[in-house]
């Protein structure tokens, strides 16, 4: 008894919600995913007392089905400012791996040695070719270098790729972390800068006005100047509260994990990684499913099918779990970074590449949040780019 | 550490476990034949290199994880013997030759 | 692919032989999945290979396990489609089966799905019990039963439930003479408001009063009430530790079996998404199931243990009001013909479950084992994650649930995905937030259950 007593003490001194009081933080974040904790992270890293509402253990949660990149060669095709901005968070993200390990103890497992964009044809060869190339010119002072490398050159890197494979490109600038790990760490530097994480708290009412946001969820209430909106496919209907247009929907990947390997993938590549760990994942489906995050034959197959052409050793390995994940999509496949015109001091942040944007949303965007205005460097992702919405 | 009971009968069926070669009991699973052969371990584990043996003779445990003819992480407690059938010890994540 | 079976079963245990009975009594096409080389179950395993070469050993056994060679006879002449050795890995939304066995994988169309996969031993977490000579008491039974195998050496047999007292008196009759019995504390009290149905099933007590007599006899050591259990050792199991009427006791051990009840193998109706519910009197996760094995999910049903711990008999039950079910959603017969077969069936599922009250409460396990406070003690076999780790992340991160704690930790991410360490893992945070089990949730289980190569998906329709 006395035992029990003990485990229940030591819960109540974590931070609880109290239905009496409103506590004050400097900063409300909704969504504690890659997102949410990401600039949750970086506002309590400059000091600001922030709330992190979450909700509870089975939602959505894209950060839970990540592949894990953080991916730069693909990014931003006739939109520089969105490679420009990913390729920023990727070179952040090498000083921001040794600051989360630091801060909360665990490793993400960064990795930043370049990575290979598997084209299985010579069809995908030539517009993949293509594609990079107009990246490059558009990339400007930026100078996006890459490398297009056929069958023969791939297999001296990778000598384990198939035969039937034509090439690849190549950026020193891909790298990856471990999703999960990456969440986890994001959350513990949270807490031991003093920031308050409150799980099982999705929000049930939300009270706005300029700069003076108060928040009911989970039966607490929660009041701040600056509110950020990081829930996902969850904005949508939250931004309607703070007059913030947030056109998401949700895109389904699909994901395999194998049985531990000893290291055998040569390189890091867009649809097939090897952990740490020794698991294999392979990917990635997008499909328009609505909200259903299930699993389906037809892409199993197919992205087994895909997988064993790439790489045939995997013809012998096992699967441990095959999962679905919703992306937070929007019409443009860009973030969207935003201040209520109407309601100033609530943002919104959300894209779909949470691992990727990880180091710029904790040390850039939060930066911005907690000054109270988005910089012309974000302009190409506020929303005005949707036009005004029509009324429901 | 393991005998057979008297009148058990039945045939045996010659096999390879950790390369000495044992007479299993026909029919026996891989997973029993490897304890009546008198061996501790089918597996080290990926995470620690631990030593770990059958547990639930079910299949759900998946500690019996054997490599069973060339084949990785094979569930022994789930796949009868074989004549010449060769059996190892899982040592570890699989792996993999190209 | 070929037609679609009007129901197909997974698993051959005492359910699905029953339900395929049913089933073929009334003209359906059915087809039994099973992932063992013989028809049985758990509690009938290997009966017709014992039977055809070692018949002496039923003696061993005892009326229950021989009791169980007519259904296996049954099942055999019923006409349905058998295949052992087959693992079923996946169900999709139409239904389909998919199979793997030594000859490759496939895809198997059925109308209705019957889960009747049984029950596993419920994980019993104390230090040590993931080192070599460890294994479950039903595990000692597999190899009885399906080789012949008795260990040697000092057995030392830990835990509570029927099952402990039986595999003891199966050794001795094997000649066997384990070297303790150590029975952790079991909850007269709480069991006292049942007992009026232990006297519904009094040869139940009169067997139970005898297997202690026999232990006694032999000159087994037998304690109940010990508690802090743990098992030493290096490279495998060498001792026990534990304590006993307010004193220490450390002994040698060769082998070490544990028990704490069963509960249900259910990862393939997780999988589904069928609907579950926390059953407190026997301290698991079921599915919600109606009066036919009905799960929420449509076309899908299980019977079984998988539903809930009936027992051998009771699982035959409830598999034939399955296989009924099963014939009038077919249209062989109607809901009146339906219900009027059933009545019997049901009048014998109650004598079944009569005293299942009772043994659940009496042999509820103990806090200790149920949310392990040792904290170097594994909780996650595969992962190597412990009590302690598990305990601070909720504490330290208010981690919401068994997700997330599978997201921070890796804790269920491993080849059993969370047969061993779900319940627990539901426990250890359950009482840490003070909430019930049922509260805290379970792991979301994606299928393959069981793994499955990449070429035997990519292959399925060749």
């Amino acid at each position: 008894m006395a035992k029990f007593t003990s485990h229940v003490l030591h819960f109540s001194l974590a931070p609880r919600r109290s239905p009496l009081l409103m506590p004050h933080y400097d900063s409300i974040v909704i969504g504690g995913g890659l997102v949410g904790s990401a600039v949750a992270y970086g506002l309590a890293r400059r000091g600001l007392k922030v709330a992190l509402l979450d909700e509870g253990d089975v939602a959505f949660r894209a950060s839970r089905g990540n592949f894990g990149l953080v991916w730069v060669q693909s990014k931003g095709l006739g939109v520089p400012e969105y490679q420009r901005w990913t390729r920023q968070s990727s070179v952040l993200w090498d000083d921001f791996a040794v600051e989360l390990k630091n801060e909360s103890g665990i490793d993400c497992q960064h990795e930043h040695r370049g990575g290979v964009h598997i084209c299985i044809t010579e069809q995908d060869f030539a517009e993949r070719r293509k594609y990079m190339e107009q990246l490059h010119l558009e990339s400007g002072e930026t100078r996006f270098e890459y490398e297009m490398l056929d069958h023969a050159q791939l297999k001296k890197l990778m000598p384990e790729i198939g035969p039937e494979v034509a090439g690849a490109s190549y950026t020193p600038y891909d790298g990856a972390a471990n999703p999960l790990y990456l969440l986890r760490s994001l959350h513990s530097a949270f807490l031991k800068r003093g920031g308050e994480y409150f799980p099982h708290s999705k929000v049930t009412a939300l009270k706005a006005a300029p700069h003076d946001f108060t928040v009911t969820a989970g039966g607490a209430t929660f009041n701040a100047p600056r509110l950020v909106l990081a829930a996902g496919l969850g904005n949508k209907p939250l931004g309607a509260l703070v007059g913030l247009n947030v056109p998401v929907e949700p895109v389904k990947g699909q994901i395999f994990v194998t049985e531990r390997v000893r290291p055998i993938l040569s390189m890091l590549t867009i649809w097939v990684r090897q952990m740490a760990e020794g698991g294999l994942l392979i990917g990635e489906s997008r499909e328009e499913a609505g909200f259903n995050d299930a699993t389906t034959p037809d892409v199993q197959q197919f992205l087994a099918a895909r997988a064993i052409k790439m790489f045939p050793f995997l013809r012998d390995v096992r699967i441990v779990r095959h999962w679905g994940a919703l992306r937070v999509m929007a019409p443009d496949g860009l973030p969207i970074y935003e201040q209520s015109a109407e309601y100033p001091g609530a943002f919104v942040a959300t894209c779909h590449s949470g691992v990727t944007l990880a180091a710029a949303h904790a040390l850039r965007y939060a930066e911005f949040v907690a000054n109270g205005a988005l910089p012309a460097e974000v302009a190409r992702f506020s929303n005005r780019r949707f036009g005004v919405p029509t009324p429901a | 550490m393991y005998r057979r009971l008297p009148d058990a009968g039945g045939a045996t069926v010659a096999v390879t476990i950790n390369g000495k070669p044992f007479g299993a009991p026909a029919g026996a699973s891989v997973a029993a034949a490897v304890l009546l052969a008198g061996e501790t371990v089918t597996r080290t584990t990926p995470v620690s290199n631990s030593p770990r043996a059958p547990y639930c003779m079910m299949g759900v445990c998946f500690e019996c994880l054997m490599e069973i003819d060339g084949v990785p992480n094979q569930q022994a407690c789930l796949i009868p013997v074989a004549a010449g059938m060769r059996i190892n010890r899982q040592l570890g994540k699989v792996e993999i030759k190209i | 692919m070929s037609a679609a079976f009007d129901l197909a079963i997974v698993g051959a245990g005492p359910a699905g032989m029953a339900a395929a009975v049913a089933a073929r009594s009334h003209g359906l096409t059915v087809a039994v999945f099973d992932e063992n080389a013989a028809p049985g179950g758990q509690i009938y395993r290997g009966i017709e290979s014992l039977i055809a070469e070692r018949i002496s050993h039923l003696r061993i056994l005892g009326p229950e396990y021989a009791a169980g060679l007519d259904l296996v006879k049954r099942f055999r002449a019923s006409g349905a489609h058998y295949e052992p050795l087959a693992q079923v890995w996946q169900i999709d939304a139409e239904r389909n089966l998919y199979v793997r066995t030594p000859a490759g994988a496939r895809r198997v169309a059925a109308r209705q799905v019957l889960l009747a996969a049984g029950a596993m031993e419920r994980a019993v977490p104390v230090p040590g019990w993931t080192l070599p000579r460890v294994m479950t008491c039903g595990a000692a039974q597999t190899l009885l039963k399906s080789a012949a195998l008795v260990p040697r050496g000092r057995i030392v047999l830990a835990g509570s439930g029927p099952l402990l007292l039986l595999i003891a008196s199966q050794f001795l009759r094997a000649g066997v003479k384990p070297a303790a019995v150590l029975e952790t504390r079991t909850h007269a009290w709480r069991a006292l408001p049942h007992l009026w149905q232990f006297a519904m099933a009094p040869d139940y007590f009169a067997k139970g009063l005898a297997l202690i007599g026999a232990l006694r006899r032999a000159g087994v050591s037998y304690r109940r009430g010990v508690s802090e259990l743990r098992i030493t050792g290096d490279d495998h199991a060498e001792g026990v530790e534990y304590c006993w009427r307010g004193a220490a006791y450390r002994e040698a051990v060769d082998l070490v079996l544990l028990h704490q009840g069963v509960v249900p193998n259910g990862n393939l109706a997780w999988s589904l998404r069928c609907a579950h519910e926390w059953h407190d009197a026997q301290s698991s996760f079921r599915p919600v199931l109606d009066a036919w094995g009905n799960t929420s999910v449509a076309g899908v049903m299980v019977a079984g243990d998988g539903g809930g711990i009936v027992g051998a008999r009771g699982a035959e039950c409830t598999g034939q009001l399955a296989g009924l079910a099963a014939a009038r959603e077919a249209g062989r017969i109607n809901a009146a013909e339906c219900d009027d077969r059933a009545a019997p069936v049901r009048r014998e599922l109650k004598t079944h479950l009569a005293v299942r009250p009772f043994l659940d409460a009496l042999y509820r396990p103990p806090q200790e084992m149920i949310a392990p406070r040792a904290p170097e003690t594994i909780v996650c076999r595969c992962e190597e994650i412990r009590a302690g780790e598990i305990r601070k992340i909720v504490t330290e991160q208010s981690c919401p649930g068994p997700n997330q704690m599978k997201s921070f930790t890796r804790c269920g991410m491993g080849p059993c995905q969370g047969r061993l360490c779900g319940l627990t893992v539901v426990e250890l945070i359950a009482e840490c937030r003070g909430i019930s089990p049922g509260e805290v949730g379970y792991y979301r289980i994606r299928s393959p259950v069981k793994p499955v190569t990449l070429g035997e998906i990519a292959n399925l329709d060749a």
